[in-house]
């Protein structure tokens, strides 16, 4: 068999008790949420609900208690994300620093980076950002032009970051650059270092607006901008393989087919008032994608409880599953008669408008469909 | 996977292997029976695979049984195998006597197209209080497959007494074809890697071609979501073949898309050779194409989930989705 056989979530017994738990929790305080605001999804920000969910002992779930963590399953974890998701809860806080940047932390940061920054990140009290991509450096990641020199006591940066999600808000970022080497070393001499926004001069945040009118991402600039040496995350130069290793960690997630699921949720409300044929079909099919999506998500969470990289598993979910969440509107505006408007008092036509605004970001944020594509083909033994 | 169920799924392989080539496959096409491969299966036990051992059976874990019937798909076996296998389970929780050779599942109005109905020896009839043993029938009316494989309208006589079972008879039928699909998308993506990978134009292998490469992953993203969805029905139906009804409907909903869009993809990359009965593509790809509507076609089956995502409502859905 050469197709990726992905393993059946096993039963959790305890993810499902403290499913009921998260569900009261959200109910309660998400109460007075309106549909159009839950629509943001993982982009509604409130570091006071942040601070809740820490307190709670829903963040760094997975994490040894002596970073601050709960050392719960990852079903647990995926129980509790994959609730916030649905409920439209504002996670925006706390989610880059809880799904990617602890993480990595936690496999290659330095003692010191784990003892101060994890217990923070698991009380929801930091906010993370990932610079990543430039300018010249999409896709192309290894083309990054941001470059880290050695000088005494520590680096000087130089360089551009774009698209940087809440960099705006961010108390801290991962920085994704070059060390040593040039350009053409590709991959070689890359690393990751840990910026305190805060404490460092030299770095300027300036606000992009997205066509839905939203400040969501940013240019971020470093201008000579003095890092101590222990900012250093990992090893010199193996900053290309720990990025590799967090993206199956961005890549799987509920976030990955629930961008749309508030749309999903109007949809029924609005085709319960006249239900046809037409809308029992569609329901029917957009039910069937969604469990086997939630499925095969949950069987990478499988895979990465088991310690290894499914790379290639991720990237299979995450194209299915931006294909799923930009098929919603679609669907629904073959399905209800509605001009999308984001002031409507509809609340599905809110949603929608939305919805329609966001869906071109969902494959291309955390790695394009064509680059996921040609991920799942090195897979299948063809690249 | 357990010791017996390994050495079962090995001896299987093998024999298929070594007995089921492209003739026996052409053969079964004419209507012949494949009398040869049918005895040697069921020498090795396979009718009885989802048999309790206290029924007669041989103490398979169900889940390994139940992936038996995914190698069928993938070696495209013309044969009603997981038929009988899902008949005779049933016949055992009944409590009715076993199936003798081949046997059919014959849901509520499903007496027009049974798969090879003409060689079947006992049928598994639903009526409205359950499920009766029936050997005497009549052949009504022979017809075809899209893969040319007989499908057949037969009439039933002396009805034996029925018994309940849990679960519904359409349900058993379509877990069936599910599984199938999955094992035969396989196979598809599998012939599909290899020809690009060998056919050469413009001086290279077409899977150099980045075009190629795109859709072969769209291909591989279809099998793979096929094949988680034909899992989530074999466990749900494990679990309790009375609650499985939506995980079924979910299964076959996605599976009959799969199908579409990797046969689909298939075809394209294989070019015209994959057009022309020499070739083997086609022997999967027209079994896919029959599989999925049996047993329920997609508008059975999307219309039962609306139905529910009706019924559950914007507060309801989400729940209903994780209890899945
Ligand atoms: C909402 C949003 C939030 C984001 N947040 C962050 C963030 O927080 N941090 C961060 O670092 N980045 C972030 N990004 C950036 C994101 O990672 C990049 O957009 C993505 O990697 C693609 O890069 P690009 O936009 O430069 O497009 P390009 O790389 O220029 O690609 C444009 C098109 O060409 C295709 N293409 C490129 N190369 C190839 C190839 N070799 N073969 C075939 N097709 C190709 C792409 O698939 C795409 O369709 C964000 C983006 C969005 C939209």
């Amino acid at each position: 068999m050469i197709g990726f056989r992905f393993p059946s979530p096993p039963p959790s017994p305890a993810a499902e008790a403290l499913r009921a738990e998260v569900r009261a929790f959200l109910a309660e305080a998400l109460a007075t949420r309106s549909p159009a605001a839950r629509a943001e999804s993982w982009s509604g920000f409130d570091r006071d609900f942040s601070r809740a969910i820490g307190a709670k002992g829903w963040l760094g779930m997975t994490w040894p208690k002596r970073y601050g963590g709960h050392e719960r399953s990852a079903f647990e974890r995926y129980v509790v994300i994959e609730e916030m998701l649905a409920a439209g809860a504002p996670v925006a806080a706390h989610w880059i620093a809880d799904r990617q940047s602890g993480p990595t932390l936690l496999k290659f940061g330095t003692e010191e980076q784990k003892a101060t920054i994890l217990p923070r990140i698991a009380a929801g009290e930091l906010v993370f950002c990932i610079g990543m991509s430039e300018p010249d450096s999409g896709s192309d990641l290894a083309a990054t032009r941001t470059r880290a020199t050695p000088v005494d006591g520590g680096w000087r940066v130089t360089g551009t970051k774009l698209w940087t999600t809440g960099a705006h808000h961010a108390d801290y970022m991962i920085l994704f650059c070059r060390t040593s080497g040039t350009t053409s070393d590709r991959q070689a001499g890359t690393s990751q270092l840990l910026v305190d926004l805060h404490a460092t001069e030299g770095v300027t945040i300036r606000p992009i607006i997205d066509l839905a009118g939203q400040h969501h991402f940013n240019e971020v600039h470093f201008e000579n901008a003095f890092l101590p040496a222990a900012a250093l995350i990992g090893a010199e130069g193996g900053g290309w393989d720990q990025v590799m290793s967090e993206l199956a960690f961005e890549r799987s997630g509920p976030e990955r087919f629930l961008s749309s699921m508030q749309l999903l949720l109007e949809l029924i409300a609005v085709l319960r008032e006249a239900p046809g044929d037409a809308a029992r079909l569609a329901l029917g099919r957009l039910t069937a994608h969604l469990v086997v999506l939630r499925r095969l998500s949950r069987g990478v969470a499988a895979l990465l409880e088991a310690g290894e990289n499914p790379a290639v598993h991720a990237a299979i979910v995450k194209d299915l599953g931006a294909t799923f969440e930009q098929d919603l509107p679609e669907i629904a505006r073959a399905l209800v008669d509605a001009e999308p408007d984001r002031a409507s008092t509809s609340d599905f036509v809110a949603v929608l408008a939305h919805t329609m605004l966001n869906a071109p970001s969902f494959s291309l944020r955390g790695g394009t469909r064509e680059i996921l594509r040609g991920i799942i083909a090195r897979g299948l033994g063809v690249r | 996977m357990s010791e017996i169920a390994t050495m079962l799924t090995d001896a299987i392989e093998r024999l298929l292997e070594a007995r089921l080539d492209d003739s026996a496959m052409h053969a079964a096409r004419t209507g012949t029976w494949p009398s040869d491969l049918w005895r040697a299966l069921e020498e090795q036990g396979v009718p009885l695979a989802l048999v309790p051992e206290d029924a007669g059976g041989f103490g398979v874990d169900p889940r390994e049984a139940l992936d038996l019937i995914r190698l069928f798909g993938r070696h495209a076996v013309p044969l009603p195998l997981g038929e009988t296998m899902l008949a005779n389970a049933a016949l055992a929780r009944a409590g009715l006597p076993l199936a003798d050779g081949p046997a059919a599942l014959v849901p509520i109005d499903g007496a027009a197209r049974i798969a090879w109905g003409r060689n079947c020896r006992t049928f598994v009839v639903e009526t409205a209080t359950g499920i009766a043993r029936i050997t005497d029938a009549t052949l009504e009316h022979e017809a075809i497959d899209l893969a040319g494989l007989p499908r057949d309208a037969m009439r039933f006589h002396a009805p034996e007494r029925a018994a309940p079972i849990p679960g519904k008879l359409i349900e058993h039928g379509a877990l069936v074809r599910a599984l199938q699909c999955a094992g035969a998308l396989d196979r598809v993506l599998e012939l599909t890697v290899a020809h690009v990978a060998e056919r050469v134009q413009f001086g290279r292998p077409l899977s150099k071609f980045q075009a190629i490469q795109q859709e072969l992953a769209k291909l591989a993203g279809e099998v793979v979501a096929a094949s988680a969805a034909a899992d989530l029905a074999a466990d749900a139906f494990i679990a309790d073949p009375a609650d499985a009804t939506f995980a079924i409907a979910v299964a076959r909903v996605r599976i009959g898309e799969a199908v579409g869009r990797a046969n689909g993809i298939a075809h394209q990359l294989h070019g015209a050779i994959g057009f022309t009965a020499e070739h083997r593509l086609h022997l999967f790809t027209t079994s896919l194409w029959t599989w999925r509507d049996e047993f329920g076609g997609a508008a059975h089956w999307a219309t039962r989930l609306g139905d529910r995502a009706l019924a559950a409502g914007k507060e309801g859905f989400w729940p209903m989705v994780t209890a899945a």
